[in-house]
């Protein structure tokens, strides 16, 4: 099916079961330990043997010897895969450094070697039998050493409206300030983990990964073998924030463990290692340059931003909101790339948007400041509702002002005082508000349903559930379509065997992959009609009966005793070419500062979303406050910090490298605004997942100056930042 | 890990038999041992399970203090009756460390006996000499923002992390300890923890085989007893900087200061100046500190710290 018109009624808008506040249906099987994570699959694996990883001790440079015959005579010992003996391997299509490195090292703990051995503790202790010897080289590591000589991306054109340079230098109010978002690591809760299993050429991997169709290319392409024969099994995931977007060293060095062995084996990457082993967002440098009227209409609107990767890698494109959040005549948006031999950089949570917010909505609050105007009016001032680079493009659904205004009337933003005025106890408090934004993409998805005679409806396809509720929204789509209670509908995802979906990222899998679930219900319906002798358009699917003309049959009649199968993809026109798709929000975040000793904590938090039809309102939410606490650990403690000497993140643990705890999230609330966006798909949805995360980190930086006078502009904003500028202690 | 050999010991002295074979070391509570044998920056060949060892137990001392048996775990150290009542600081520090999970296994001896948190010293790809006397210091230099600031040396700048020994420190604590020969003796918390100087890798004043059997409280002083400890994240850190006071109604009492060095930081004679204010104390408290651009803040956080602390004490 094609979607190239906007959407008119169809049967999602009975609204019965899509829409609807509804428990996630695999939340017994989490709760009861029998949803099986990557690592858990004892039914296929009974005694599997065990990798355990080696990584790189160097950030660049070459092994200039590998001695494992210790290792290899260790107790348990089977197999030891390095470069040296894996054969010939290519690199995935998204993967930008090698997943087995040697000779030549391109990032620190990049994965040399991969022990192999009947227990874990046995292969764990082999590895470190293992004998290296480098030769390091010259590494660049630090980013504002490598900004200078950093280059425009190829496919990264600089978007160019009006004359900036003029228009800005003749605005009556200017703001110019340069803005430091740091490294920051997805730290989901479940490691990189993979079971390989081979059967002659065949591979399986029981993997944690969030694009399947994606990553049985880049195994093939990896290892050298036929797609075909590559099978990818994923149902459960503990989070993956883009970290498993793609391919990792878990799966190759399984897959090669396995081949070396001849046993299944089971690999999970430590938790040290995941930090300078797998992707990570990459540290921004953004320079945001406003030029407004007295009044506060933007003119000039400049947002440069500088970020390195590997040679060959690509750029954190921080600049992506700034081209469409606020109308301003004249426009110069540029992004550039250096050259580090950090870790790989690559997508996390909203790339692009949330650095990209984390600098533009604090310099919207320095504006507001100097202009002496509410900085939620500021933003209202300046709304658009059209592309400011293509005004002919529209946006599907543009509600941002509402949320703004919406928020501040429930967030009680009228009492917000002066900057440091307010004061309750030990606590200076503030209160600080931004704008969220993140584009909607909409992504080709496939899904297969089967009636069988019980009238039971069975989805397969292979979108992942990363925890935002996948199974569940899938579910109501095939319940609604089907028109049988949501007990009636089986889900079965995350296996390269079923067809190709969206998968889970960029925000987008919610909305694409119940769209390919719709069009292959579309499908059923008709072959249903078909079988039962009624005509397609007139039938309707309610209380698992099809009626038409006051005739009136069992679903399940349809479906015999052979069953009745349709499968189908949703694939997407030119509507996002003629009208701007984006999710919209604003932040609002009251936050105290101890006077004494400049600790932030967060005391409250609001966000209100316009991303349109919210298809479970429970797990929608649930996705916006899961976005809202890491928000709230961008502002305030996530940082990989590198060691510009070695070349390395250093806080490679979850102790150094800190993430909110329950004790730093206070009562959240999330508000989502009525909205259908027929330009969306049928069903008329968009993404949360990311949006959520969107501005919350500026809200909170704001809400620090609110509190206290102090503007902090280097994330995250820590109490050393604070200290020298906060009132003396009485 | 390495492969090692157990035993569970049911007495002192088996224990000190025990601790004659080579590469032995003690285990209770293990939440720190068993991270760093994973690790493998602890490798000890033998491990003796003290668990055994009747040294679980609160009891007063004939001084009308307290002698807190090595096994006592975190968990019911800080919820004693008699601790809560007379020695608050030491239960407010407990429960500022770890996580209930940790502080129910953790123990008052293994507490006094955890390693430093450098990120540095946990990757054994980086030279360290705590791990490797000679190696170098490779925190020297990097990413220095938990580091110490006072009694550091060229050979390290690590801090001891725990934050109920701050407070054993201002209560002035005593370690009772058994050698294996038999012999017994009391090191005051002072002497306790040593500084780096050039042999970062001896941490403490204990001998090769030595157990600790109890921890000692002298008779109550009264006072107000505040634990503040200074952290990004509202829990489960450890603390940038903290502080464990003792103030008497005339202002006088006894502070000391986490976060800051190898050891918890005491200056008596800083103390003299508590009525003066925090300024002054910390002065003194501070003086010869070394810091790095990381760390600068400490000096600022430990001052203002003080400050609020003792706002709050006169309050």
């Amino acid at each position: 099916m094609k979607f190239d018109t906007p959407a008119t009624t169809n049967p999602i808008d009975q609204l019965k079961i899509i829409g609807k506040s509804t428990d996630r249906i695999d939340g017994p099987h989490k709760t009861s330990g029998l949803a099986t994570y990557a690592y858990e699959h004892h039914d296929v694996a009974p005694s599997p043997v065990y990798g355990f990883v080696i990584g790189a001790a160097i950030a660049k440079g070459r092994i200039t010897s590998m001695d494992t015959s210790k290792a290899l005579a260790a107790p348990g010992v089977l197999a030891i895969v390095t470069a040296a003996n894996a054969g010939k391997l290519g690199k995935g299509r998204f993967n930008t450094a090698k997943l087995l490195g040697g000779p030549e090292i391109e990032h620190y703990h990049q994965a040399i070697a991969v022990v192999v051995a009947e227990t874990f503790e046995q292969a764990r202790a082999a590895a470190s039998l293992v004998k290296v010897d480098y030769a390091r080289a010259q590494g660049r590591f630090d980013l504002a050493q490598a900004k200078p000589g950093a280059t425009r991306p190829k496919d990264s054109a600089d978007a160019v409206v009006g004359d900036f340079a003029t228009a800005f230098a003749a605005a009556p109010v200017q703001l110019d300030e340069t803005y430091v978002t740091p490294d920051q690591s997805h730290a989901m809760m479940e490691p990189h983990a993979s079971i390989a299993i081979w059967n002659g050429d065949k591979l399986t991997l029981w993997t944690s990964n969030q694009m399947i169709a994606w990553s049985v290319g880049d195994v093939a392409q990896t290892l050298g073998i036929p797609k075909a024969n590559v099978r990818l099994v994923s149902p459960f995931i503990g989070g993956g924030f883009g970290g498993k977007l793609f391919v990792r060293a878990d799966a190759i060095l399984a897959a090669l463990g396995a081949r070396a062995a001849r046993r299944p084996v089971k690999l999970a990457l430590t938790r040290p290692l995941i930090f300078n082993n797998t992707t990570h967002r990459p540290a921004t440098i953004q320079r945001i340059r406003l030029g407004a009227t007295k009044e506060g209409k933007l003119t000039a609107i400049g947002h440069g931003t500088w970020s390195g990767d590997l040679e060959g890698g690509g750029p954190e494109d921080a600049v992506q909101q700034t081209r469409l959040l606020y109308a301003g005549a004249n426009r110069l948006m540029t992004t550039r790339l250096a050259v580090l031999d950090l870790p790989e950089g690559n997508a996390m949570r909203a790339p692009g948007e949330a650095p990209g917010l984390m600098a533009l909505e604090v310099a919207m609050d320095e504006l507001a400041e100097k202009l002496g105007i509410d900085p939620v009016a500021l933003r209202i001032l300046n709304d658009t509702q059209v592309d400011p680079e293509k005004p002919e493009r529209p946006f599907s659904q543009r509600q941002l002002i509402q949320c703004l205004r919406t928020g501040a009337d429930r967030f009680g933003w009228a009492k917000r005082r002066a900057p440091a005025q307010t004061r309750d106890g030990r606590w200076l408090v503030g209160v600080g508000v931004a704008a969220a934004f993140r584009n909607n993409l909409t992504m080709t998805s496939a899904a297969r349903v089967r009636l069988d005679k019980d009238g039971v409806v069975t989805v397969e396809t292979d979108m992942t559930d990363i925890g935002t509720g996948s199974y569940t929204i899938i579910a109501q789509t095939a319940a609604e379509m089907m028109g049988v209670p949501l007990s009636q509908v089986s889900v079965k995802l995350g296996d390269s065997s079923f067809p190709v979906s969206s998968g889970s990222g960029g925000q987008w899998g919610g909305n694409s992959s119940t769209a390919g679930v719709y069009a292959a219900c579309v499908k059923l319906r008709e072959a249903v009609a078909q079988k039962l002798g009624f005509d397609p358009s007139l039938a309707k699917f309610a209380d698992s009966q099809v009626s038409a003309g006051g005739r009136s049959l069992p679903l399940a009649q349809a479906a015999g005793k052979a069953g009745l199968t349709a499968e189908d993809k949703m694939e997407y026109g030119d509507l996002a070419k003629t009208h701007q798709q984006s999710t919209f929000g604003a932040h609002f975040v009251e936050v105290g500062v101890d006077a004494a000793t400049g600790e932030i904590r967060v005391r409250r938090m609001l966000a209100v979303c316009a991303a349109g039809r919210i298809l479970n309102p429970k797990s929608a939410r649930s996705q916006v406050i899961g976005a809202m606490t890491m928000g709230v650990g961008g502002a305030l403690m996530e940082e990989l910090v590198v060691d510009k000497r070695l070349g390395f993140f250093v806080n490679h643990d979850l102790a150094g490298y800190e993430v909110p705890v329950h004790a730093d999230i206070p009562h959240q609330e999330v508000i989502f605004l009525d909205e259908t966006d027929p330009m969306s798909s049928p069903m008329k949805a968009k993404g949360v997942g990311e949006l959520g995360i969107c501005g919350v980190a500026a809200a909170v930086a704001n809400a620090v100056h609110n509190a206290t006078g102090v503007r902090v502009r280097h994330y995250p904003v820590t109490l050393d930042k604070l200290l020298d500028r906060l009132p003396r202690v009485a | 890990m390495k492969a090692f050999t157990y035993e569970r010991v049911r007495s002192p002295a088996e224990a000190a038999a025990a601790a004659r074979k080579p590469g032995a070391k003690f285990i209770a509570g293990g939440t720190n041992l068993l991270d760093l044998m994973k690790l493998q920056i602890e490798t000890p060949r033998h491990l003796i399970d003290v668990n055994g060892l009747a040294l679980d137990k609160i009891d007063k001392t004939p001084d009308g203090g307290l002698r807190i048996g090595a096994l006592v775990r975190n968990t019911d150290l800080a919820a004693d009756k008699r601790v809560r009542r007379d020695y608050a600081v030491l239960s407010r520090a407990l429960l500022a460390g770890a996580s209930g999970q940790l502080r129910n296994k953790a123990t008052t001896a293994g507490n006094l006996l955890q390693r430093t948190r450098c990120p540095y010293f946990y990757d054994t790809n980086m030279p360290c000499n705590k791990r490797m006397p000679g190696a170098g210091c490779s925190a020297i230099g990097g990413f220095t923002r938990s580091h110490a600031v006072l009694g550091t040396s060229e050979a390290c700048i690590a801090t001891h992390p725990s934050d109920m020994a701050v407070a054993m420190r201002a209560l002035g604590a005593e370690v009772e300890t058994v050698k294996p020969d038999g012999a017994v003796r009391t090191i005051p918390i002072a002497d306790f923890h040593r500084l780096p100087g050039a042999t970062p890798h001896l941490e403490t004043a204990l001998a090769p085989g030595e157990l600790i059997t109890a921890v000692t409280l002298p008779k109550p002083i009264g006072g107000v007893h505040i634990y503040q400890k200074v952290r990004d994240r509202a829990s489960y850190a450890f603390a940038l900087v903290s502080v464990a006071a003792i103030v008497q109604r005339d202002g006088s009492g006894r502070v000391a200061v986490g976060g800051v060095a190898h050891k918890p930081w005491r200056v008596e004679a800083a103390e003299a100046q508590l009525r003066r204010g925090a300024k002054p104390t910390a002065d003194l408290l501070l003086s010869g500190a070394k810091t790095t651009p990381d760390n600068a803040y400490k000096l600022t956080l430990v001052e203002r710290t003080l400050g609020a602390v003792l706002a709050q004490a006169r309050a």
